[in-house]
């Protein structure tokens, strides 16, 4: 649905964006991380056909971001990170002009906008001049704005930086769900807990860069090492266990150990198996100590700080 | 209404409706709609009793159309505003880019904003100007003729279209609300000029001037709508977002177009300025069609404006240019260069706030008064080709083609301002379109008219001496 190719933006000598490829299939969220000014936004924008791409290419549902940017345009539905929405407007209006913007029937524009109001629990402001809504609010709508025309590729920016946590629960939801719509999501965020949660593939941008491409538990193995888990017991261990040769013991406490495997789907249930077949009453088994967090930190200090020269 | 056309319908309809929200633009908008062409009502009947106490009737009769022109211009100064406002406003707002993310083209965008700070005002302009004429109406006051009426009516439209495409292409171009505001005075002085010139052919009563003053507008108003379309990048909206005088890069953008990557001053001669001159070809074409045009209308003009000169004692009168003129002395020359260096620069100024156009304005005045002097010598009983060849064609082989190439050059300047470009910004177009009339000032027309000046400074007297004496 979304396929880049050496994806490239130069602002005179600044270079943003520097050869960038991505496949995001259909039905998939693909999480763009990165610091500050990494090229995340000038990536979607290129992606929308807002900015035209230096060198390489791009094709959005189906559609060149280069020379067909108003089929891709009505084609993508974009959260953008300025929301600023039209004050003296009420929601209903503005969705409405949003919908007739993308060439949606009034009967459609009128039931869709009730419909997504709904959803994100703004049916009860939706006369209320937008100038009125609180942050949150806000997001919310330009959320909705971006779904208005149903579109089949979602580029979202940052989706629930202004939200409390339970409107942020509410869009995460909804993006879960749209997913399994086929649609096809690409959420640029800071928020690497929402990120862990949604994400299909996780591309890490740095200096226009992208250093790290793949799915949560490759890119978690590629800066970490394997993941780690730890069995906690009922009751404290007499000597260590024995969680087999498939597995490399990395801590061990009174009444818990952990280890670390390159296969856990395999090998969880083996080490489990093993301890009880030592007696071991298990309490717990959680992976431990490798979040996205530390992995993206690793992955960003690999880089040196600087600015791009084309 | 065509399918095309919809998405500029929408997008004026809300601006509009937008703006009627807006008590900031309300009460201005009808304070000058419906307040102040009463209190013109007032003035006009004042001024009328006064004149007519001191037999000036006339001055009164005046003043009636005049003040129906200000009525109606007033409420134009809220488009501007609109205008300015449009896109680098809700740039600053933050709302311009959910809207460069709809399917919407460029010019669907653009005109629908176009139309939005134009529809109101206009509006409002018209408005004002029927209120006024009620006015007029009911207090028994003779009003303006039909022809007259329709004349304010057209300009004050032209004018609006003037003032709103301008302040759309400053406020596409700005970075922010503050650089439009402060870019605005671009429009707001010509404008103040033109207003002036008007009312002073308004009192004069010429009033088939005033329609060439309409086609005039109209021709501008068409030239900065194509210039704003040209030159609309929803790229450049998101992209630049500060405010800063790039002296460094803009010297460097002017520099490599002069010198055209030339490495000598060999290879700039005979590569890079051959290369501005081709280029500008189709332009040097029409200006020399104009200047040979312009001469057949200078020597037309002798039949309205016949003057007799003496002939008897030309030769002394030449004798006298010529001891004037020494042969070689520098300073005649250089006054000769130095003036038309700067009329060429004139005629650059006036170039770059009409796209060109008003370029031509030298070089048709020049080949004017020439085709009509020489018609005038030629009624005087010195024959054309003497006094060609006497007067003019010694210098003017030089003089003519460097006027031709400079005018070119400002014309050419116009076009590139006027023509699409996706590749540069417009401050870039205008940096290098400056250089490539840079480069042909400098490589050519100066040489040529240094060689003209000391030919009509040194040779052209003592030519005509020797022919007419």
């Amino acid at each position: 649905m979304i396929l880049a190719e050496g994806l490239t933006k130069k602002f005179d000598d600044f270079l943003a964006v520097d050869g960038i490829h991505l496949d995001v299939p259909t039905g998939q969220v693909l999480t763009l991380l990165g610091p500050n000014g990494a090229g995340k936004t000038t990536t979607v924008r290129m992606l929308t056909s807002v900015l035209r791409p230096t060198s390489g290419t791009a094709r959005v549902a189906g559609f060149d971001v280069a020379t067909e940017p108003e089929r891709v345009r009505a084609s993508v539905g974009v959260l953008t990170e300025n929301h600023g929405l039209y004050r003296r407007m009420n929601a209903i209006e503005y969705l409405e002009f949003f919908g007739s913007l993308y060439g949606m029937s009034a009967g459609d524009r009128r039931k869709r906008s009730e419909l997504l109001l709904e959803q994100f629990g703004l049916a009860d402001a939706s006369y209320r001049r937008l100038g009125e809504y609180s942050k949150g609010m806000r997001q919310k709508l330009a959320l909705v704005r971006a779904m208005i025309h149903n579109p089949p590729v979602l580029l979202l920016d940052e989706p629930t930086s202004a939200m409390d946590p339970e409107s942020s629960r509410m869009v995460r939801d909804a993006i879960l769900s749209l997913r399994g719509n086929d649609r096809t999501i690409v959420v640029c965020t800071h928020n690497l807990a929402e990120a862990e949660v949604l994400a299909d593939q996780i591309a890490i941008i740095r200096r226009g860069r992208i250093i790290s491409y793949g799915g949560l538990a490759e890119i978690k193995r590629r800066f970490l090492g394997d993941p780690q888990f730890e069995i906690r017991f009922a009751a404290p261990l007499v000597g260590a266990p024995d969680p087999g040769e498939a597995v490399r013991v990395a801590a061990l406490g009174p009444d818990w150990f952990r280890y670390s495997t390159t296969d856990p789907n395999r090998q969880n249930p083996v080490v489990l198996r093993r301890m009880m077949e030592q007696g071991l009453a298990v309490v717990s088994l959680q992976e431990t100590g490798q979040s996205l967090e530390s992995a993206y930190l690793e992955a960003v200090n690999q880089v040196p700080d600087g600015v791009n020269h084309a | 209404m065509p399918d095309d056309m919809r998405p500029v319908w929408i997008i004026a309809r809300r601006e509009v409706r937008d703006q009627f929200r807006d008590w900031r633009i309300i009460f201005p908008i009808i304070g000058l709609t419906l307040l102040f062409p009463f209190l013109m009502n007032f003035t006009a009947q004042q001024i009328l009793d006064f004149a007519r106490g001191y037999g000036a009737d006339i001055v009164g009769e005046r003043l009636v159309p005049f003040l129906m022109m200000i009525v109606g211009f007033f409420p134009l100064s809220a488009s501007l505003v609109i205008a300015l406002d449009t896109f680098v406003g809700e740039k600053e707002r933050g709302s311009i880019e959910p809207l460069l993310n709809t399917p919407l083209q460029d010019w669907q965008l653009y005109t629908g904003k176009l139309l939005a700070a134009i529809v109101p005002s206009l509006t409002g302009s018209f408005l004002g100007m029927a209120v006024y004429l009620g006015g007029l109406g009911m207090q028994r006051v003779p009003l303006p003729e039909l022809e007259l009426t329709l004349l304010i009516l057209v300009l004050t439209m032209v004018q609006a279209v003037v003032m709103v495409s301008g302040a759309v292409v400053v406020s596409s171009q700005a970075t922010s609300v503050r650089a439009a505001n402060l870019l605005s005075s671009f429009i707001i002085i010509p404008v103040a000029l033109l207003i002036q010139g008007e009312s002073v052919l308004m009192f004069w009563g010429t009033y088939a001037t005033l329609w060439w003053a309409v086609f005039g507008l109209l021709v501008l108003a068409v030239l900065l709508v194509r210039v704003g379309l040209a030159h609309f990048r929803r790229e450049e909206l998101l992209g630049r977002e500060i405010d800063v005088l790039n002296l460094r890069w803009g010297w460097r953008t002017f520099r490599q177009q002069f010198t055209g990557g030339a490495a000598n001053l060999r290879d700039w001669y005979f590569k890079s300025v051959p290369v501005a001159v081709t280029r500008m070809k189709p332009a040097v074409i029409l200006t020399s069609l104009f200047a040979l045009v312009s001469i057949g209308i200078g020597a037309a003009q002798f039949q309205y404006f016949q003057v007799d000169i003496p002939t008897t004692d030309l030769g002394g009168s030449l004798g006298q240019v010529v001891q004037l003129l020494p042969t070689l002395s520098a300073r005649p020359m250089l006054l000769i260069w130095l003036q038309n260096l700067r009329v060429q620069v004139i005629g650059l100024i006036l170039g770059v706030f009409s796209f060109g156009i008003l370029g031509f304005v030298p070089i048709l005045a020049g080949m004017g008064i020439s085709g009509y002097l020489i018609a005038l010598l030629a009624n005087n009983g010195i024959p054309a080709l003497t006094a060609i060849t006497a007067f003019l064609l010694p210098h003017s082989i030089f003089e003519i083609p460097g006027l031709i190439l400079a005018t070119a050059a400002v014309f050419q300047f116009g076009i590139l301002i006027a023509t699409s470009n996706t590749e540069k910004t417009i401050g870039e177009v205008a940096i290098t379109a400056l250089a490539d009339w840079a480069k042909i000032m400098v490589g050519l027309v100066m040489p040529l008219l240094l060689i003209g000046a000391a030919i009509e400074a040194w040779v052209t007297p003592q030519i005509a001496l020797l022919l007419l004496s």
